[in-house]
């Protein structure tokens, strides 16, 4: 495997803020013009890793290579091969779409001609040419990230970063989101793409890493991760408790693992892997059995579940918000701060 | 091996995207001008789109103008037979230059908070352009800042009765006051969490600023108080200008306020070079 594959290579990065291992012991391989999902809970490092790779923070150990230049011995050079999304839509406020994607063009040293026309390609690509000339104040949470997309597409990067593109958005700024990115690798970007959400990561990513307290835990694609943490999970609610049993008895027959009942909520629920037949099957068992349902169903492992099927825990939230507090602080917290701040800009 | 993804292959069409330009080497100081002055551009483009923010940042010395000349003037007697226009305004001229860094601390924080620091960061434009646009752009909006005051002031029936020279030195020395505050803006906003904590700062400054000569001389306040009034750099500015000004207040006769004129020289020197320092630590510091 030679190194001239990946966009993105991480070993053993390692960041500390006081006592706190924000990334302890780091690793990842990002191949050319793929999506990787970097996923995780609050606090598990995603923020910090991409921050390291973005030259924005320098790593305590470890060494990290982006569109093949290290990122601490020359940062520079990496400046000019990425785009960064980060979790608050990093564009002037005051001014209109039109003049954010021209100032930035040309600090990103396109002489204004060039910058002009790549800004109005830009507006074009993320449907943006009607609102370009309103003040970005008045944008959606959407808008807002595809023009802070947009700034980070000006120089077409080889790789493309997006912290989180989607907290905070509502399920059509969301989906206005996940299409720009799939317009945008179909022209040969590699992205490398962190959130909290494993059907985000599931949608977008070729690969999916799970971080957990700064260190991948697992890498995989989403149908093999799936398959190692089971798949969906179906949910049959019953009405009387007394028929917990039964339906635990059903569920088990499909199940690919013992199924969990939850008694106060009358609830079993299990990993399945043939979803539907798994479903008819169910029904019909509890059918001749006379069980009455109240809802059954089948639905997406949480982040929640991916986590207590690889680790045999639950996802931690952490105590406090990753990196220093305060004004010392410099790393930016990757706590529910960060999410509640999300919303006030957003 | 050929790398399989979920999306496809490359569109040909998208052949006029600019990719930058990787083999030619960076000019580094070239950009450094250059991209300064695309900052500074988009500040002033700020101040087009939103005129009424000079109303809002000049309203605190316009609506103190009118109090004092108005209201309180007349019970106010400075000694001398001086007008207590002829002290109180380029008292105010010195007071909005010293509140000027507060704006510097705002913005520079709301550039934080907003990730746009972040995206200049992860951007190959220079670094140092992100704090030098700030200056640059802070030292402008201050000159029409003084601008506004001053016609103002002379619709108020103050006149400078200075030679030209004596005038525009004047002005120059609070454009320097104001040039040397920026330093302490830009460290205080890096420093601070958010743009609230930012305008919080408003506490401290107000005392910086009324401390001092800009609305009593210092020989009328309490003795430790008079001798604090007397070394705010604040009030060096405003002795200064008010004898370029052509109406020189009776000074105590304390050392510094004799020298006014030179410490209205040195002070800004020495602010600039302790907080320039230290704001350029702090900048680079955002990466640890």
């Amino acid at each position: 495997m030679s190194p001239s594959r990946h966009a993105v290579l991480a070993e053993g990065l390692q960041k500390r803020y006081g006592e706190k291992r924000a990334l302890d012991g780091f690793d990842l391989a990002v191949e050319r013009g793929s999506v990787h999902g970097l996923l995780g809970p609050n606090g598990a490092g995603k923020t910090t890793a991409v921050r390291i790779l973005a030259t924005l923070l320098r790593p305590d150990g470890g060494r990290a290579e982006v569109a093949g230049h290290d990122v601490s011995r020359d940062p520079r050079a990496v400046r000019r091969r990425i785009g960064l999304t980060g979790q608050a839509a990093a564009v002037d406020e005051i001014n209109t779409a039109r003049q954010n994607l021209v100032m930035f063009g040309r600090l990103f040293h396109l002489d204004k001609k060039r910058a002009v026309r790549r800004s109005e390609e830009l507006l074009e690509q993320f449907g943006l040419t009607e609102a370009a000339d309103k003040g970005v104040k008045e944008f959606s949470g959407g808008m807002r990230r595809r023009l802070d997309l947009a700034t980070s597409m000006i120089l077409a990067p080889q790789v493309l970063f997006l912290d989180e593109p989607t907290t905070g958005l509502d399920p059509r700024g969301r989906n206005e989101v996940w299409e720009a990115v799939r317009s945008l690798v179909a022209d040969g970007t590699t992205v490398l793409l962190t959130t909290q959400y494993m059907d985000e990561a599931d949608k977008l990513a070729d690969r999916i890493a799970v971080i957990e307290r700064g260190r991948t835990i697992a890498d995989d694609t989403p149908a093999a991760l799936k398959q190692q943490i089971g798949g969906d999970q179906i949910e049959v609610v019953v009405t009387e408790p007394a028929d917990l049993g039964t339906a635990a008895g059903a569920v088990a027959r499909v199940a690919g693992a013992e199924p969990v009942t939850d008694e106060e909520n009358r609830r079993v629920s299990a990993p399945v892997t043939d979803r539907v037949s798994a479903l008819t099957e169910v029904v019909r068992t509890l059918q001749e059995e006379r069980v009455a349902v109240e809802d059954i169903g089948l639905r997406r492992p949480t982040l929640d579940e991916v986590f207590l099927r690889l680790t045999g825990h639950r996802a931690e939230e952490p105590e406090e918000p990753e990196g220093p507090d305060g004004p010392e602080g410099q790393g930016r917290p990757e706590g529910p701060e960060e999410t509640e701040k999300q919303g006030a800009a957003a | 091996m050929s790398t399989v993804t979920k999306h496809g292959t490359a569109d040909p069409g998208a052949a006029s995207t600019p990719v930058a330009d990787l083999d030619i080497p960076e000019r580094r100081f070239h950009h450094a001008v250059t991209d300064c002055l695309i900052i500074v551009r988009n500040e002033i483009t700020h101040l087009i789109r939103q005129p009424v923010n000079i109303a809002w940042q000049l309203g605190f010395p316009i609506v103190s103008v009118l109090l004092f000349v108005y209201v309180f003037g007349s019970a106010m007697d400075v000694g001398g037979q001086a007008d207590y226009k002829d002290f109180a305004l380029p008292g105010m001229f010195a007071m909005t230059m010293a509140f000027g860094f507060m704006n510097t601390a705002v913005m520079v924080a709301i550039t934080k908070e907003y990730g746009v620091m972040d995206r200049y960061r992860s951007m190959p434009m220079a670094p140092s352009a992100v704090v030098s646009g700030r200056g640059v752009a802070d030292v402008i909006s201050a000159c029409l800042d003084l601008l506004v005051l001053a016609v103002i002031a002379l619709a108020v029936g103050w006149r400078p009765d200075g030679s030209l020279g004596a005038t525009l030195a004047a002005f120059g020395l609070l454009i320097l006051l104001r040039f040397a505050l920026i330093w302490i803006g830009v460290w205080v906003g890096l420093l601070v969490k958010n743009q609230e904590a930012a305008g919080n700062l408003f506490a401290v400054a107000f005392p910086f600023g009324m401390i001092s000569s800009v609305f009593t001389p210092p020989s009328m306040m309490p003795d430790w108080l008079g001798a604090v009034a007397m070394w705010n750099p604040v009030s060096s500015t405003a002795n200064a200008i008010r004898d370029l000004f052509g109406s020189p207040m009776p000074l105590g006769d304390s050392w510094i306020e004799q020298h006014a004129l030179g410490a209205a020289l040195v002070w800004p020197v020495v602010i600039t070079a302790v907080f320039l320092p230290l704001a350029v630590r702090r900048f680079q510091r955002l990466s640890s």
